[in-house]
């Protein structure tokens, strides 16, 4: 299933280069691509550490209903990917409590499994009242890098800036509350309030990167690049410069192929992302058989 | 409404579908495998675009994804722990190579829509042949009739999976045999509702009975009527609304009721004591 040939791949870095950047949406895509990469390296980090990736499906799966009710209505796709999703992550945040898994996980499942079925049953009732787009239904489901005008990345940018200010802000505090929420709300922080801003960011973070991968996709660049820095260190700073490289490393490479070949983007960033993951993960477990040290690498171990 | 011949295939195939999905639901529910049926659900929509761009029946597709998936889960069992970054970094690239699948079909079939995309995304009971149909409602009745010979032992290895040891009870062949099940009843499922919403056809039911009742065969009995009730009232909606999808509709009327359910238990536990669910 691999392609035999790329179209106009001519293998030189220089003239390919110059030939994808030759038109605007393309450009436009990889100024779009590289917000989202880093804004998800960084957030998704967070969301790997904090073991929020069902929220963080959940969230996407929300995403879909929210872009397709907006096209319904004639508004921009990101009024209703971030509108949708930060309602989404205030609605979690409410609902969730401190603990997580315990008592009722099981009617929670439940819960949040028939959530996400609604929301995906009621975008695919709008994209038929907007009267069968098929185009713009698998975009919004699998991503696109076409169409993405200067003006969504224009809000992309001022979304990502925004976010990843907040997030600067309660880096510390957040990292903190996440390794520990037990000494850290018996220290003072407010985990409680830092947990529902962690959401809110998380929702920003799935409706940004929606718009390139689609709202199924969203995954492979919110928890497969986290993942495979957490395989390779423990260090906080360290692992978040590492998740976002890798981020940025499977949205341009992804791009870029996506752009020479006929198949979509989101088959290729998620099979980088998930590649990578992979060689990490085999090469993680062999460094560990080779020096069988006690105790694997867990992150923050020597922050706290 | 009836007279309509697309209808009828509609009711007959919905009918025992749901039920199976309600019966395995509840299991699901109870169980706690709402992941694995997610899981299966996306492995159904890969399974089955594979098909359509190899031009094999979907149907082929769906069945051999899925029970190859739910065999592999069973196969790694409980040892292997389910680690929810795992599963999310697979089923991401898993609909990944869906994506691939969709664009090499609607690239192969010269021009055409992809209606292929949206039957296996969103289902398509409406468009069932009658063939197709009683095909559909014979696999569901087999399906329905192997966890019926399965109910006891497996409520038992759920319950309490220690004490059904202690008794001789096979819990992880039984494991192994439910999760088959539930990939028969997953592929089926997609047909009707779409491998996105079989989701809420298997768990909205499970979780509302699981809210109403502790009694186990109560509930598997009120998760399958919530589910075929769930069915018939979708398709009646979506048979008078006609731009509301059948499966948007079926999945709506599941979800009011799980909403229902989860009110009703809330009020019950308000008013006695806040002890009655969770026994």
């Amino acid at each position: 299933m691999i392609p035999t040939e790329l179209a106009g791949l001519s293998l030189n870095p220089v003239t390919d280069f110059e030939a994808m950047t030759e038109f605007p949406f393309m450009v436009n895509a990889l100024w779009a691509g590289t917000i989202v990469a880093v804004l998800a390296g960084a957030i998704g980090w967070f969301m790997v550490l904090r073991r929020q990736t069902f929220a963080g499906h959940s969230l996407a799966m929300i995403a879909f209903p929210g872009a397709a009710a907006a096209a319904l209505a004639g508004l921009p796709l990101a009024v209703g990917f971030f509108g949708a999703c930060g309602l989404g992550a205030l609605g979690l945040a409410t609902v969730s409590r401190p603990g997580g898994a315990g008592s009722g996980a099981a009617a929670e499942s439940a819960a949040i499994g028939t959530l996400q079925a609604l929301a995906l049953g009621l975008g695919f009732l709008f994209v038929n009242l907007y009267n069968g787009q098929l185009a713009n239904l698998e975009s919004l489901l699998f991503g696109t890098f076409l169409g993405i005008t200067t003006g969504q990345v224009q809000t992309l940018l001022w979304v990502a800036v925004a976010a990843l200010l907040v997030l600067a802000a309660i880096g510390r505090p957040l990292l903190f509350a996440s390794l520990d929420g037990e000494v850290a709300r018996a220290v003072g922080v407010p985990t409680r309030l830092l947990g529902a801003a962690f959401l809110l960011l998380l929702g920003l973070a799935v409706a940004a990167t929606a718009q390139i991968t689609g709202a199924l996709l969203v995954f492979a660049l919110l928890v497969t690049p986290a993942a495979t820095a957490q395989q390779l260190t423990a260090r906080p700073g360290l692992g978040l410069a590492l998740s976002v490289l890798l981020a940025l490393l499977v949205t341009w490479v992804g791009l870029t192929i996506a752009y020479f070949s006929p198949y979509p983007v989101g088959f290729w960033v998620t099979t980088f992302a998930f590649g990578l993951y992979v060689v990490v993960r085999v090469g993680a477990e062999a460094a560990r058989r080779w020096a069988p040290r006690a105790g694997t690498a867990t992150v923050g171990a020597g922050v706290v | 409404m009836l007279a309509h011949e697309f209808m009828r295939n509609a009711f007959l195939a919905g009918t025992f579908v749901a039920l199976a999905c309600g019966l395995v639901g509840y299991f699901v529910v109870l169980r706690a495998q709402v992941f694995a049926g997610d899981a299966l659900s996306h492995v159904a929509f890969t399974g089955a675009l594979a098909a359509a761009a190899a031009g094999v029946d979907v149907r082929l597709g769906l069945l051999v994804a899925t029970l190859g998936v739910a065999a592999g889960m069973g196969a790694l069992g409980r040892r292997a722990r389910p680690d929810d970054v795992v599963i999310g970094s697979v089923f991401a690239w898993i609909l990944g190579l869906g994506a691939l699948f969709l664009s090499i079909f609607i690239a192969g079939s010269s021009g055409s829509d992809g209606t292929a995309a949206v039957r296996v995304l969103f289902g398509s009971i409406l468009g069932l042949s009658a063939g197709e149909a009683w095909l559909a409602a014979a696999i569901a009745v087999a399906a329905c009739l192997a966890l019926l010979v399965l109910a006891r032992p497996l409520l038992l290895s759920s319950l309490d999976p220690e004490v059904a040891r202690g008794l001789g009870v096979p819990v992880r062949a039984l494991g192994v045999a439910f999760l088959l099940v539930l990939g028969v009843v997953a592929a089926e499922a997609t047909q009707a509702v779409g491998a996105l919403l079989l989701l809420g056809l298997l768990a909205a039911p499970g979780g509302a009975a699981r809210l109403l009742t502790d009694r186990p065969w109560h509930g598997l009995a009120l998760s399958a009527a919530i589910a075929v009730g769930s069915t018939w009232a979708g398709l009646a909606l979506s048979y008078e609304i006609e731009s509301l999808p059948a499966s948007t509709a079926i999945i709506g009327v599941a979800s009011a009721a799980f909403v229902l359910a989860g009110a009703r238990s809330a009020l019950a536990a308000a008013a006695p004591r806040p002890s009655s669910i969770e026994a």
